[in-house]
């Protein structure tokens, strides 16, 4: 770390990347010396209580975190492609429209949508009976469309100007051309920024709680909460914590697998762009 | 000769402040073959991508084979069925294999089956002597290959013009031979070919007439010979000078 004279440009990098591993360790010592490691294990790695969360973790808490985020996902990438195609819009008042929606509701918590929602659409729309599944849906859709559609507009984009030239020069017109040839190869470029908006969508539907629920509806961190102070124990927090792995590392390794497939030359053409 | 199916009158087109044509008129007949040359920025390009609209004119009127395409009530779409074009950069379509690019537009435009627009594929693969690439994705051929599925990819639609936007520029010199011989067939054929090009050769052998474009008009034109081997003005010759000899013209 220190830029002792004397020492050649490359020894001095030797010794700061050395003086780095020494901080690192001794951390991690420190942590481990001063944790009481008794009491954390009686508190989060407690089986009889782990044990005791099973079937339901599984049967009721993972499944509905699942149909909430599939739900709201679906919901969300179906508004967020009209979006970025708004944003893309030669009408002016289109583009204004999903501009205001988009930094709207990219600049709000999502905490705050589900609240807008929970109560919002019972006082609004008193006589129709809107089940808390779609309200679900709506708060993580509504959400999720805005940072979608920023994606989607930008795989657009990303589609070379020839495809659209040679569609047109085929006879398709401007719509079938976005149909057919620009929006497959936008969803092939954003394949991975999309699954990286999936694993978000199912942490924030931990929110789902602000809908309230009966156990049989409750998803993942509600159940965690309600075992939390039930078994007056942490242990409930940790297999929901690895419950929520579960999903969201493979759909990691997943994106990280289609940016290799897609992003090291699959997909480009020589001489297109060039 | 036969009836024209292209003509150009008078046609301009700005972009902006930026006057690229300045009043062109052509006619083009049915089965000739017409080279486009000139320097960068004369508008060549441009002139030709206002034959099927791709650049839609500020000013004068286009028609093909009978229908005016700068008339607002034209169907472009429709239009654009029975005029090819092959550009610079290929443009083949990324996502598909090369039988699937050869096959969408006439399923979803022209509506033909499945059966029948594998059929005309083939042929046209054939044609341009890539059968065994069918199952191909662009991104597995070669530049030439590709400019080739191109050719036959606009051929499928069965044309009755073709348009060329200098279909041999980005491609490595040793794959110019391949492309520049699939035209020549075609022209033997009896296609009508409007092609912007710098292969002064290949405008020698192959085209009926030559035109010499320079500041977004017109120069010269006539049969390939003259204005190739003879021209009269003196723009034609520096600009041929500079091509044919480039070591011993720079900046004349």
């Amino acid at each position: 770390m220190s830029g002792k004279s004397g020492l050649s440009k490359r020894q001095r990098a030797k010794v700061f990347r050395i003086s780095q591993y020494v901080l690192l360790v001794a951390v991690v010592v420190v942590f481990a010396i001063t944790a009481d490691w008794a009491e954390i294990r009686r508190a989060f790695f407690d089986f009889d209580v782990a044990a005791q969360q099973f079937p339901n973790v599984i049967t009721i808490a993972l499944k509905n975190t699942i149909i909430y985020t599939v739900l709201g996902f679906a919901f969300g990438l179906s508004l967020g492609l009209i979006l970025a195609l708004m944003r893309l819009s030669s009408v002016a008042p289109y583009r204004w429209l999903s501009t205001i929606y988009i930094e709207f509701f990219r600049g709000l918590p999502a905490l705050l949508v589900f609240i807008a929602i929970g109560t919002g659409i019972p006082l609004a729309f008193k006589d129709t009976h809107i089940t808390r599944e779609v309200s679900i849906m709506l708060a993580l859709g509504l959400v999720g469309a805005a940072y979608m559609a920023e994606t989607i507009r930008a795989g657009i984009q990303a589609v070379p100007k020839g495809q659209v030239e040679a569609a047109r020069s085929l006879g398709m017109s401007q719509g079938r051309a976005m149909i057919t040839i620009v929006i497959p190869q936008a969803f092939r470029i954003i394949l991975p920024p999309l699954t990286n908006e999936l694993i978000l969508l199912t942490k924030d539907s931990s929110l789902a709680y602000l809908l309230g629920s009966t156990l049989a509806e409750q998803e993942l961190a509600q159940f965690g909460r309600q075992a939390l102070t039930s078994f007056k124990s942490l242990t409930p927090v940790l297999v929901v914590g690895l419950c929520y792995l579960i999903i969201t590392i493979p759909l990691s390794l997943l994106s990280r697998r289609l940016e290799n497939k897609f992003g090291s030359g699959g997909m480009t053409t020589r001489g297109v762009g060039g | 000769m036969t009836e024209p199916i292209i003509e150009i009158t008078g046609l301009c087109k700005a972009f902006g402040p930026l006057e690229v044509l300045k009043g062109i008129d052509l006619t083009v007949r049915r089965g000739e073959v017409v080279c486009i040359i000139g320097p960068s920025g004369s508008g060549k390009s441009t002139m030709l991508r206002c034959v099927n609209l791709l650049e839609e004119p500020t000013g004068g009127k286009v028609v093909v084979d009978g229908v005016e395409l700068t008339d607002e009530d034209c169907d472009i779409d429709r239009a654009r069925t029975r005029v090819g074009m092959v550009f610079q950069g290929f443009n083949l379509f990324a996502h598909l294999s090369v039988l699937d690019n050869l096959t969408i537009a006439q399923r979803k435009v022209l509506g033909r089956s499945k059966g029948e627009a594998e059929m005309v594929a083939r042929e046209n693969l054939a044609k341009v002597g890539l059968s065994e690439k069918a199952e191909s994705t662009p991104g597995q051929l070669s530049g030439g290959q590709q400019q080739r599925v191109a050719i036959a990819r606009a051929l499928s639609m069965n044309p009755e013009v073709m348009l060329f936007d200098e279909p041999t520029s980005a491609l490595d010199p040793e794959l110019v031979g391949d492309v520049l011989g699939v035209m020549r067939q075609l022209a033997d054929d009896g296609m009508t070919m409007l092609v912007v090009t710098h292969e002064m050769q290949f405008a020698r052998e192959v085209a009926d007439r030559v035109l010499f474009m320079d500041g977004g008009y017109v120069v010269e034109e006539g049969p390939a010979e003259q204005v190739i081997g003879a021209p009269r003005e003196e723009r034609t010759r520096s600009f041929l000078a500079r091509v044919l000899d480039p070591v011993h013209n720079a900046g004349a």
